[in-house]
């Protein structure tokens, strides 16, 4: 069947062989690869935003009320007069970091980027199944990233001065500031919080189209991998990475739809007075009438989403990895098919463990030893992926590109970051921690750096793929380096402050000076060395940027096979062309994974070479 | 301004610190013999020394932090569940360090190892089901006593209380705690939250708190009563957007006012005796040592958090929603104060849960006295019932007969 779906598609592409203009080229393309790059430029737009953000509330953390030139000429005399974050905005900051990160960076910047990118070219597919609504996939995110970014700017219920027009809730000041979950009441509540008024509705508009781009760019992934696979091409012998791309768009098609009738139900809430999530509210002195809806419900939809989204973040960052590692340790990746369980299990097991992120909501507590014993069961596949790894590199031949730094780096922040997962999972202990910054160090190590570290990994492994010229290495190196460093200075000592008992989303800890001299002195000076970490892993970032922009322009010229690698992206000519391969499409006759082969002249053995006489499949 | 210009200097600088990166990155790129893709030997060396060097930095951040902050930064639990958790805890702790330690070690030090060498080809070596079985039995079987202890514990804190636990009910709000204790009776009376009015903050249900309510949503300022007259009112010209505004509000007053006479006709009498002896607490909240308490949560307008950092224990305050947990505090103020050798100390319930601009500053002193000291306090309180401050001396003839007022609802 696929390679019938692959014949027509060529003769389309031979049909239609013309010059193409600069709009459908670069802006409205419908090209895999340039739309792989627009989701990456966006991506990287949007994660500065939130790491500036992220910077502007660490000072405010490690020296509270001290006033700072730095957040006065960010934030202007309406959040930060005299210098002083105000207390609202700095839930905004907080919120604004967390929605952007997550959404905006790891799953449209991560996902977004690579499977557009690989799915066709490690598949030997000249194009996605639909190149029409992959282009709508990318201007669904960017509007929906444009429209994040603006409500930064909400003042008196309008943008810039300019009113929305129309009933859409035009009071309130700032952006969402409930937190990256917005958690109704709060955030249903125009008169609870500033934040809940308009730059909540546009929190939630901009998700909506996020979700809808993020379903059409998932769908498209999932029929390109059934159906556009190159002859030869079985699915056991797909590269890992497209394994990972794979299994995150189904959790994706899966679960976001649960998101966005959240969040519609939340519109409902705020704007056609129904009760979904409210029941027996008063604000200050305001009674309200609402009657018999359930903020518990809106938990449960948004982590039935939220936790497969742990998963849609790291698993495209594993199958990164996975590749990489392989790649550069010059050895097949050890127990290739546990690896495929694994990949397997954890995209099942994360469907029915969100319940570990409401251990105390109140909700019944044999309820949460059903979601203790399934969320505990996630240990074993990410137990079996780490040793694989490990075994992987183990005598193996490593050739340390930026690329493999990361990978490396990514398997030691998946580990540091996933053991303290096994607290957080057991009720008992998530009582004493829950909500706390052991919490905070918990998820940003096992997803944020590890995505993050996936995403670096990727970028520098296949930008001579994206660009057609090389990265400075030596820089990739000194971008690692810090990176590496200032990543864990940030959040490794963040475990401290959680076992000490510090609340996550507090503006001060000062208050901790009313009660407990000993912890409020530890907050404080742990506070202090992370904040200078967080500045200097910011700064490092230049690093990059620089390495990344210039390099676009003016890097070597990449040759056809950088890494000595397997797949058939590699197979490609460098200079990109629609339809990927100028003549016929490549047919596979062995996994990817054949590195250091005993028999073989080279160490390795791309996929589309015939296997030798008497030579046998791995 | 000035930090205007400072910042502004500091683009120039950054400017001119790209602009040397650019002429770094050319040069060496001219000098290099070799393509990007190529990685010298001593790149590679460098950066598996740099690996294994990490590891060390990094096993000794952590061994640093632990000497100088320990597992303990909020100093011993200080109740009986709280005792149990840390048990669980520590072990936990003692079991996760250890696969941190051994895990990122193979890891590092093979990345060390394992850097490529003249001559040396990897080894071919693409599975080995025995291996893999082992890595999949040993974390699972490892799992299954960390969930079974687990769920031990779950189910000894999560419980229910002791028949002679005493009950306590902590109300929350934007952006203050208040607690209610139930008074010789150790029953908490019933609550709604549109009984809330400023005689009566809480919401207490008594046929005299519901006629009240009921009175001010007719008559009172800002009642159903003077809406009506500003809207009725053909001598004032009202904008759209107010009399929008007016006719929501009577919208909802009016649904709320059919709700309060449905209580009224509902209401049973005979409780409202638990609800007079109840006391309400400001402040600071005081409890005995080694009592047990069943502590129930209600909240006014969004989700906050009962966090007791100090008891281990944490609940969710959920408006519309009631929700309830227990403990036993069994260390007294004063015994940890001793043990912390902090003399300022207090045990406290913070909020955990983000609520609003000023959710930081929600907390509440907590106070763990012996029993006699409990005793002498709680009998201080004992003229300061609801019934005592609702209906201020001489208190008997201001409450209606509660007959009477069921006879009016019906009416």
């Amino acid at each position: 069947m696929a390679s019938t779906a692959h014949d027509v598609h060529s003769h389309d592409h031979h049909e239609h062989h013309h010059e193409e203009s600069f709009v459908s080229k670069y802006i409205f393309s419908q090209d895999h690869k340039m739309i792989g790059k627009q989701f990456l430029i966006t991506a990287v737009f949007m994660g500065l935003v939130a790491m500036l953000l992220s910077i502007l509330f660490r000072i405010q953390l490690a020296w509270p009320g001290e006033s700072s030139d730095f957040l006065n000429f960010f934030l202007g005399d309406q959040w930060a007069p005299e210098g002083v974050l105000k207390e609202d905005m700095y839930l905004g900051l907080v919120t604004i970091h967390g929605t952007i990160m997550v959404f905006f960076l790891l799953t449209g910047g991560l996902s977004g980027t690579f499977s557009n990118i690989l799915i066709p070219l490690q598949l030997g597919a000249r194009d996605m199944a639909s190149g029409f609504l992959n282009m709508l996939s990318y201007w669904f995110f960017f509007l929906s990233s444009l429209i994040m970014f603006l409500s930064l700017f909400v003042m008196n219920g309008s943008i810039f001065g300019i009113d929305i027009p129309g009933d859409w809730g035009t009071t309130g000041n700032g952006p969402a500031m409930a937190g990256w979950t917005v958690y109704p009441p709060l955030s249903a509540l125009p008169q609870a919080v500033s934040g809940s008024g308009f730059g909540m509705t546009l929190w939630l508009f901009s998700m909506t189209i996020f979700i809808a781009g993020s379903l059409i760019g998932s769908l498209n992934y999932i029929v390109t991998v059934l159906n556009l696979r190159t002859t030869g091409m079985t699915m056991t012998r797909m590269p890992l990475t497209i394994w990972a791309f794979f299994v995150t768009a189904i959790l994706g098609v899966l679960s976001f739809p649960v998101l966005l009738s959240a969040a519609l139900l939340l519109m409902m809430d705020r704007m056609a007075g129904t009760s979904f999530y409210l029941s027996d509210i008063m604000v200050g002195s305001e009674m309200l009438s609402n009657h018999g809806g359930s903020p518990i419900l809106y938990q449960h939809l948004f982590w039935f989403l939220g936790h497969p989204e742990v998963y849609i973040v790291l698993l495209p960052a594993l199958g990164l990895s996975s590749e990489i590692i392989a790649t550069n340790a010059r050895k097949p990746i050890f127990g290739y098919k546990a690896m495929i369980g694994s990949i397997l299990a954890i995209g099942f097991l994360s469907f029915i463990v969100w319940g570990h992120h409401m251990f105390i909501t109140g909700m019944n507590p044999f309820l949460g030893s059903v979601f203790v014993f399934t969320t505990l069961l996630i240990a074993i596949p990410s137990a079996v992926k780490v040793f694989n790894y490990i075994t992987t590199l183990w005598k193996g031949s490593i050739v340390y590109t930026p690329a493999m730094l990361f990978a490396i780096a990514l398997v030691s922040t998946f580990i540091t970051g996933g053991v303290t997962g096994i607290i957080l999972a057991d009720s008992a202990l998530d009582i004493a921690v829950h909500d706390t910054y052991f919490v905070v160090a918990h998820f940003h190590i096992v997803m944020g750096m590890s995505a993050v570290f996936g995403m670096f990994a990727g970028v520098y492994h296949w930008f001579p793929k994206m660009y057609g010229r090389m990265m400075n290495n030596r820089m990739g190196y000194v971008h690692f380096w810090i990176t590496i460093v200032g990543a864990y200075g940030v959040f490794f000592p963040m475990h401290f402050v959680g076992i000490a008992g510090a609340p996550r989303r507090y503006y001060d800890y000062s208050v901790y000076g009313e009660f407990d001299t000993e912890s409020f002195n530890m907050i404080m000076d742990l506070n202090v060395i992370i904040t200078v970490f967080a500045i200097v892993a910011a700064v490092g970032q230049a690093i990059f940027l620089f390495n990344f922009f210039y390099s676009i322009y003016r890097g070597p010229a990449a040759p056809q096979n950088p890494w000595k690698s397997n797949t058939l992206e590699w197979t490609t000519p460098v200079e990109h062309i629609h339809g990927n391969w100028p003549g016929a499409l490549p047919v596979v006759h062995r996994w990817p994974y054949d590195y250091s082969k005993p028999g073989a002249a080279d160490d390795f053995i791309p996929q589309d070479v015939p296997l030798a006489e008497g030579e046998t499949e791995h | 301004m000035e930090s205007k210009l400072i910042i502004i200097l500091i683009v120039v600088i950054g400017a001119i610190a790209i602009s040397q990166l650019v002429r770094v990155y050319e040069l060496t790129a001219k000098l290099r013999k070799h393509g990007e893709h190529e990685i010298p030997m001593r790149d590679n060396y460098l950066n598996a020394k740099l690996m294994l060097a990490f590891m060390v930095l990094q096993f000794g951040g952590f061994i640093y932090l632990m000497l100088k902050y320990g597992w303990t930064g909020r100093g011993p639990a200080a109740s009986v569940q709280g005792e149990s958790t840390d048990w669980l805890l520590n072990l936990n702790l003692v079991l996760v360090s250890a696969i941190f330690f051994f895990t990122n070690f193979l890891l590092f030090y093979f990345s060390y190892k394992y850097v490529k060498r003249p001559g040396v080809k990897a080894y071919y070596y693409p599975h080995n089901n025995k291996l893999e079985m082992l890595w999949t039995v040993v974390p699972a079987a490892v799992l299954a006593v960390i969930i079974i202890l687990g769920l031990q514990t779950w189910n000894d804190v999560t419980g229910a209380s002791p028949k002679d636990a005493i009950s306590l009910e902590l109300y929350s709000k934007q952006f203050d705690w208040t607690a209610r204790y139930s008074g010789g009776d150790n029953t908490l009376g019933r609550t709604d939250y549109k009984l809330i009015t400023g005689t009566n903050e809480l919401g207490l249900m008594t046929a005299a708190t519901i006629d009240s309510s009921i009175q001010a949503m007719r008559q009172g300022a800002g009642g159903i009563l003077e809406i009506q007259k500003i809207l009725n009112n053909r001598d004032t010209v009202l904008t759209d957007s107010l009399v929008n505004v007016l006719r929501k509000d009577l919208g909802t007053k009016e649904r709320l006012l059919r709700l309060l006479n449905q209580m009224k006709a509902t209401h049973n009498v005979a409780l409202d005796k638990h609800v007079y002896d109840d006391i309400i607490q400001r402040d600071t909240l005081y409890l005995c040592v080694n009592k047990p308490y069943e502590i129930s949560f209600r909240s006014k307008d969004v989700i906050h958090s009962a966090y007791f950092p100090h008891f281990r224990t944490q609940m969710n305050t959920v408006p519309g929603y009631g929700t309830r947990m227990k403990f036993t505090p069994n260390k007294t103020t004063a015994e940890m104060r001793t043990i912390k050798k902090l003399p300022t100390f207090h045990y406290v319930l913070m909020c955990n849960k983000i609520c609003g601009g000023a959710h930081y500053k929600m907390k509440m002193m907590v106070v763990v006295l012996e029993e006699a000291e409990y005793n002498a306090w709680m009998k201080s309180k004992g003229n300061k019932t609801f019934k005592d401050t609702y209906f201020p001396a001489p208190a008997a003839p201001a409450t209606t007969p509660a007959a009477d007022t069921v006879k009016t609802a019906m009416n």
